[in-house]
């Protein structure tokens, strides 16, 4: 699958959506390797000595990097392990005043927080990559829409989460409140499970809003690229066979960018799992996990951010250890993502998914 | 292709497909309505309040009483470009030289170097605080007390974050320099650090540039890592050894705060913050069009 | 250990970066402090008049007093401001003995956002305890309309905010709360963090919860005096133990302190005095006896001690009393 995303067509982009790309294409194309690896070793040019210690202590020290921050992690959760053991992920009671410490509403909280944030940003996001990558080219009167919205895209994913949380606090909760949290709780869809509790902007569905808009431009702008860099011939042959344009969206383009699309909207995942700022500012701060959209929460980024400080012993311990968990689902949701990019991609070799 | 789509025959069964095909047409349509309003609602909403609230005091005053009219954010402009210089301290030699390193090597080390590169880059900011506070701040509070919390505490977590951007995007624009480069400037008898300082890395300067640029314009909004580690300062600082203000907590702090004054300082903050990162950006994109140009 | 190593490439870079920093001839900034949101507005009006005063700048982030304390114990900030003394555990796990030094009196006022109703709604404990713990569901309440006699109240149901951070405004209020109520004293007790009962909204600082309060109709809260009335935010009368309802202020603040006992060591909660505002009290700044700059330390303490006092009525705080300060200046004298 030769998904090439070019490097001059980033210019402007977030620096993580170049990451994402990256990643993408390094697992879907085998690329070709400088012969220079072996020479290294040998033969050691005057200098190259010194040349091959310096390139060396650069790699090692990234290396000791992450395994310190593991040893860190690891070392300083120590105390709350050996205390709560595996109870610490299924205990719900978080009590720094009785030194009880479960980090269950803190991992359902941020698991929940960003589920609804892909499930508001998948579908607007795709479509919006299939408007600006197969709609929008072909349409005499909508052709030049797509350069300002993809500029706008590029631009908004380089916006800080502060930034987001900032807007969020100002303009987006009042807004809620006013205009659909204030309506739904006075109105029949109260009995809802998802619509409980009071109204008042500080839950859930503020921060999935919040992230579902920080990853829009995400998984937009890198689904985007991948459909753009599918071949012309793909798309004209389904044209060929008599099938309409959404068929052939449906049925060759997003099977044949299937791949790097489940990793793209993976590691905006990743990302809303993550994020602390804007979800801290408006998530309401409360160490209890409930469905509904409706109620506080916390998660396990906002959970460091707020009581770090404030913490010593057994309590930062614990807090130490929630940074751990976090540190370790993100690891899962990132290398998940790649490995099923990795397995789809093989898939779609075997397959003669090659056209 | 509507030189497809007119060839159908209108049987009923095309026109269903039809009409479905443009209905989802009209969906993709409509969700990048939905986007472009709801990413406007934020950009506009900050542009305009923030060049509103912006006047030459927000450049010249610190903070002000809590409570008391006016105000700027000086302290913060000035302990952000300090932190970014830092962070570039740290994580731009470290970034650059990986990159070359994984250009170089093609061992098991370098590809487990790759994964733990992969892994750097997904590690959550507020982790990557967390970490400066027990590596930096804790030890040094008991080794020197009332000097913990530091601009080189927070300068550390952003270079760390600095490092992954950098690193890949220096290998994958060195890779984007000809192998044929390399192989004469070797075949001449130049040695391998000869090659790549004055041959690989001039031709591959403008992207590395790039990198570099992009990376700081990842770390200048980080707020979570400099929450307990430069910890913020009510007066203006250049000491790299003391607390530091920086414009992200300025407008964390503010924003949550009920006073008119300080909403209005962190629309402020957060238009100069947009435009150090457009400006990074826009960097970025203008060294590597000199690039493509060589 | 990596980890080891990679503090002690800290450490030596942090003590490169003092060096150098001195040789350049930097001034150095000297002294950290960090804690209660609660005499932050006084806090931040000292910092300015002292600079002004003195060229002498002192840095102070409010963090909260939980983070003020545990800061000052790991030692990485000179003083911690808070409105609860240490307690026990903290001043065991501290470095070596502390001081408390009450540096302003404040009221801390229960405040709300209900539409159409001015300051002055009249609560008993027994209300404040039953609308945090969830009892009381909804603002026209027959409780709460009964001491209010023709105040219309709405059919809204009332949204709570308290403190997500670890605050000493939560432990005087908390304190008054157990005091007044049994039942708040049993099930849900007295400190800097307490388990909300009906869990409630958390906001961060005094500054978070005012903005909260501001931003949100039919919501209760706690803040200092100050943050409520800059920002316009309406708060209620709240019954004395001496009888009648009274409103916060510097004066009901003022005679509460008054009315109370102050120990040698300092530290004492002041709520529910016998008369004057029942939710008063202190914030302590708290340093060590043995300081690394005890210099620095004293001159500034004594300051606000002194000079510092007569900003604070204007911020709405009551000045701490004359033989307070007289006993303050010899614990301060006693730092080294």
């Amino acid at each position: 699958m030769a998904v090439h995303v070019s490097w001059a067509a980033t210019g402007l982009s977030a620096p993580q959506r170049i990451m994402a790309l990256e990643e993408i294409t390094l697992m879907l194309e085998p690329r070709p390797r400088f012969g220079l690896g072996a020479v290294l070793g040998k033969r050691p040019h005057r200098g190259d000595r010194i040349y091959r210690g310096v390139l060396t202590a650069a790699a090692i020290s990234v290396l000791i990097i992450i395994v310190g921050l593991l040893l860190e992690l690891v070392f300083g959760s120590r105390q709350s392990i050996s205390t709560f053991g595996l109870r610490f992920f299924s205990d719900s009671k978080w009590d720094p005043n009785g030194q009880h410490f479960g980090a269950l509403p803190f991992i359902l909280g941020t698991l929940y927080s960003s589920f609804w944030a892909l499930v508001i940003a998948l579908p607007i996001s795709l479509l919006t990559a299939i408007f600006l990558a197969e709609i929008a080219p072909t349409s005499r009167t909508m052709r030049w829409v797509e350069r300002p919205v993809s500029f706008m895209v590029e631009l908004l994913a380089a916006i800080p989460s502060v930034v987001y949380g900032l807007w969020g606090v100002l303009v987006l909760q009042p807004w809620l409140v006013k205009y659909v949290e204030g309506p739904i709780a006075k109105g029949p869809l109260s009995a809802l499970p998802i619509f409980g509790d009071t109204a008042n902007g500080y839950d859930m569905l503020a921060a999935s809003l919040i992230l579902a808009i920080m990853i829009l431009p995400y998984i937009t702008a890198v689904s985007r690229d991948l459909l753009r860099a599918i071949p012309r011939t793909v798309r004209e042959g389904s044209y060929a066979l008599g099938a309409t344009r959404w068929e052939t969206i449906k049925g060759v383009v997003l099977p044949y960018a299937r791949a790097g699309i489940i990793g793209a909207v993976m590691l905006g995942f990743g990302r809303a799992l993550g994020e602390t700022m804007a979800v801290t500012m408006v998530i309401g701060n409360a160490p209890i996990f409930k469905t509904s959209l409706f109620s506080s929460g916390y998660t396990l980024a906002s959970v460091i951010a707020n009581e770090l400080a404030e913490a010593s012993g057994l309590y930062r311990s614990a807090l130490i250890e929630i940074g751990l968990c976090l540190f370790l689902i993100t690891l899962i949701v990132n290398g998940g993502a790649k490995l099923l990019i990795f397995y789809t991609a093989k898939d779609l070799n075997a397959t003669g998914g090659k056209v | 292709m509507t030189i497809a789509e007119s060839s159908f025959r209108s049987t009923g069964r095309s026109r269903f497909r039809r009409s479905l095909s443009a209905f989802m047409a009209g969906l993709s349509i409509a969700a990048a309505i939905i986007a472009c309003v709801a990413l406007l609602s934020v950009l506009v909403y900050i542009v305009i309040n923030g060049i509103g609230s912006i006047s030459l005091s927000t450049f010249t005053e610190g903070p002000v009483p809590q409570g008391q009219p006016g105000g700027g954010l000086r302290n913060g402009i000035v302990g952000t470009l300090i932190l970014m210089s830092i962070g570039s301290v740290i994580g731009l030699p470290i970034g650059i030289l990986g990159g070359v390193y994984q250009l170089e090597t093609n061992t098991t080390f370098s590809r487990t170097l790759r994964f733990f590169t992969d892994v750097l880059n997904s590690i959550p900011s507020i982790v990557m605080g967390l970490f400066a506070y027990l590596i930096v701040v804790l030890p040094v509070a008991a080794f020197s007390p009332g000097h913990a919390f530091s601009a080189f505490a927070g300068g550390v977590a952003l270079g760390f974050l600095m490092i992954p951007t950098v690193m890949r995007t220096t290998e994958e624009i060195l890779r984007l320099v000809p192998t044929t480069l390399r192989d004469a400037s070797l075949a001449l008898g130049a040695s391998r650090w000869r090659t790549t300082w004055s041959v690989v890395l001039p031709a591959a300067r403008g992207g590395i540039v790039t990198g570099v640029l992009l990376a700081l314009a990842r770390i200048a909004g980080e707020t979570a890592p400099l929450l307990f580690t430069a910890f913020g300062n009510l007066d203006f600082n250049v000491r790299l050894d003391h607390p530091i203000d920086a414009l992200p907590l300025n407008i964390f702090n503010y924003a949550t705060s009920p006073y008119e004054n300080l909403h209005h300082l962190a629309l402020a903050g957060a238009i100069i913050l947009l435009a150090i990162i457009l400006i990074l950006s826009l960097a970025a994109r203008y060294a590597l069009r000199g690039q493509t140009m060589e | 250990m990596i980890s080891k190593l990679l503090s002690r490439v800290a450490i030596v870079a942090a003590s490169v970066f003092i060096l150098t920093g001195h040789s350049l001839g930097l001034r150095a900034q000297t002294l950290t402090g960090s804690g209660s949101t609660f005499i932050n507005p006084a806090m931040t009006k000292w910092v300015d008049e002292y600079k002004k005063a003195t060229g002498i700048s002192v840095n102070y982030q409010s963090v909260g007093s939980g983070a003020g304390i545990n800061n000052l114990i790991d030692g990485t900030t000179d003083f911690g401001g808070s409105d609860a003394p240490m307690n026990a555990d903290e001043k065991g796990r501290a470095k070596g003995p502390v001081i408390h030094l009450p540096a302003v009196i404040g009221a801390v006022c229960i405040a709300y956002n209900v539409e159409g109703v001015q300051s002055g709604l009249a609560l008993t404990g027994e209300d404040i305890s039953d609308i945090f713990q969830g009892k009381i569901k909804y603002w026209d309440d027959p409780r709460l309309t009964k001491n209010n006699g023709g105040l219309r109240l709405p059919h809204e149901a009332i949204f709570t905010v308290h403190r997500s951070d670890g605050s000493g405004t939560t432990a005087i209020v908390t304190d008054y709360l157990s005091k007044v109520s049994p039942e708040w004293k049993s099930k849900v007790g007295a400190g800097k963090t307490v388990t909300w009962p009906e869990g409630g909204l958390g906001g961060k600082g005094n500054s978070g919860v005012a903005e909260v309060l501001k931003q949100h109709v039919n919501s209760i809260g706690y803040v200092e005096l100050a943050y409520a009335v800059e920002n316009k935010i309406t708060y209620s009368r709240i019954a004395s133990s001496s009888g009648g309802f009274i409103y916060p202020s510097v004066g009901s603040a003022n005679q509460a302190a008054k009315a109370s006992n102050i120990p040698e060591d300092m530290c004492t909660m002041i709520t529910n005095a016998s008369t004057g505002y029942p939710i008063t009290g202190m914030t302590w700044l708290i340093v060590y006896k043995t300081s690394h700059q005890p210099a620095e330390l004293k001159k500034f303490l004594k300051w606000v001690l002194t000079k510092g006092q007569h900003y604070t009525q204007d911020l709405y705080y009551a000045s701490i009393p004359e033989n307070m300060v007289t006993r303050e200046m010899k614990l301060i004298d006693a730092i080294q």
